[in-house]
């Protein structure tokens, strides 16, 4: 289980969160100029990352509110969390 | 390669079995071959064993990076079945049950094959209506299913809890005949020396480390036993399927996900199925060596620690305490963690790529295991006609832009 810092809360376990996968992808701006291979990198295509990974969660059973970790997937180390408006944090690369 | 039988049995008893043969040789790399496969896996080792068999193609290399079978193919909890909803699901799964039904035969070696009946079970409306729905497109496939009643439930697994009173009570279940269990390990072993027995190389502790290529087309592969050239190349590897087609500089719709199993102390036989429960979430069987094999969902974010969380264990314990209150006092022996690559439709993705010579066969999610045969059969075909065969074909990448997804959420019997 992990330990899981929401930038509102405070550290609160695992599962009083839901994740929501891959972080700071961009919608397209003109979703109608793309052809069908963009838009499936769009919907589809992930980083998969093996290391450190920006990535989304939800704090569904406490202030339901969204933010970012960069968590590294291999060792599970929660590097940092920020709130969604925020860059994130420097040395974690998308 | 000598055949296994009772006589080579009794002829190395005579010698307290310390003279078998080898059951695969274990190479240095050739410089040139006509083939690479990256992963010595059930389904790496299934593939360049069908290549040998059915195309004659024998200078073949598989790499695996740590020993063979070490993966997946050794950490799943061995249920075969193929009610799959989707037509192309149903036949390249029953292709797959196919060649299981004369796979210890044709190998020379046991894989244990156990057709003990899989039961999916119902608990609620929808999962009724869902099962009588599968179970007729299964028919119509040919592929054997039935839809059971609670009364009939009780009477295949008497220890199940049938109580109206529980919070999601049995409504009935589906049951696959001719779906069971086998030895993982042995699929590994039997394929890997059948194909060593054909000529195949197969090389082990030797991780892939890049993919070469040449005007858009393989030339071979580095690896840390150096450069082995080759015009086609296939990644089999489950866990890392992304990290080696961003070698290729190919992006994925993968997604992987940490995927736990346990099982209990042995005990006596008490149960002669396989039981899933999509609703309340676990699947179990008994190993020949008597111990319950659990299984249940992935955790839900990306990773690749090879463990999972322990709450994923404390829904999946708690599920089966519901199914099955007797079991509640077991003590589990081992629990651990692989790493499943998932698609977006819960589906593999088994073809060619934008690279030529390069081809893809991963992607398997939760349920690799039951696909080994039929996954390298129809990749040996796809590597040596380049092209897929018609088993495999819907299973492009290119769906994902087409739009030709083949949805098996929810829709393959488990839930994903």
């Amino acid at each position: 289980m992990l330990l899981i810092k929401c930038p509102w809360c405070g550290e609160r376990e695992e599962i009083e969160f839901h994740y929501g996968g891959e972080a700071h992808i961009v919608r397209p701006e003109d979703p109608d100029a793309l052809d069908d291979k963009q838009w499936a990198d769009y919907l589809f295509a992930t980083a998969n990352t093996k290391g450190v990974f920006l990535e989304r969660w939800v704090h569904e059973s406490g202030c339901r509110r969204w933010f970012n970790a960069a968590r590294n997937t291999t060792t599970n180390e929660i590097l940092a969390t920020y709130k969604m408006s925020e860059k994130p944090p420097a040395g974690a690369k998308k | 390669m000598t055949k296994y039988s009772i006589f080579s049995l009794l002829r190395n008893a005579m010698g307290y079995h310390q003279d078998w043969e080898k059951a695969w040789r274990s190479p240095a790399p050739k410089p040139n071959y006509d083939v690479i496969i990256i992963g010595g896996g059930g389904h790496g080792l299934a593939t360049a064993y069908y290549l040998a068999k059915e195309h004659g193609i024998t200078n073949v290399a598989v790499l695996e990076k740590g020993w063979i079978g070490g993966g997946n193919t050794g950490r799943n909890t061995t249920i075969i079945r193929s009610n799959y909803l989707w037509d192309e699901s149903a036949a390249i799964y029953d292709k797959s049950l196919q060649l299981y039904e004369g796979l210890s035969q044709e190998l020379n070696y046991n894989i244990m094959l156990s057709q003990r009946g899989v039961l999916n079970l119902a608990h609620n409306l929808s999962d009724l209506r869902e099962i009588e729905r599968r179970i007729n497109a299964n028919r119509l496939n040919g592929v054997d299913g039935e839809v059971l009643s609670v009364e009939q439930v009780k009477k295949m697994v008497p220890i199940i809890n049938d109580s109206r009173a529980t919070r999601y009570p049995i409504l009935g279940a589906s049951l696959q005949k001719r779906g069971g269990v086998a030895r993982h390990d042995a699929i590994a072993w039997g394929y890997a020396r059948a194909a060593d027995g054909r000529g195949i190389d197969i090389i082990q502790n030797c991780e892939v480390t890049g993919i070469n290529r040449e005007g858009g087309k393989v030339t071979g592969v580095e690896t840390t036993n150096g450069t082995i050239n080759a015009p086609k190349v296939a990644i089999v590897v489950a866990g890392h399927t992304s990290m080696l087609a961003q070698m290729a500089d190919i992006r994925l719709p993968i997604v992987s996900h940490p995927l736990q199993a346990m099982v209990t102390e042995p005990i006596k036989p008490i149960i002669d199925c396989v039981v899933m429960s999509n609703a309340v979430h676990v699947y179990v069987s008994q190993s020949d060596k008597g111990e319950l094999v659990f299984g249940a969902g992935v955790d839900g974010h990306i990773g690749y620690s090879q463990r999972g969380g322990l709450h994923i264990v404390e829904g999946q314990t708690a599920a089966i305490c519901e199914l099955f209150p007797i079991f509640s006092r077991l003590r589990m022996m081992r629990q651990w963690g692989g790493i499943v690559d998932t698609c977006p439709d819960a589906s593999p993705i088994i073809g060619k790529t934008p690279v030529e010579g390069l081809y893809i066969n991963g992607g398997w999610g939760t349920g690799g295991f039951k696909g080994t045969p039929g996954s390298g059969w129809v990749l040996a075909h796809t590597i040596a006609r380049d092209e897929p065969h018609p088993l495999n074909a819907p299973f492009n990448l290119d769906r994902f832009t087409t739009g030709a997804l083949i949805d098996e959420h929810g829709a393959a019997a488990v839930a994903h």
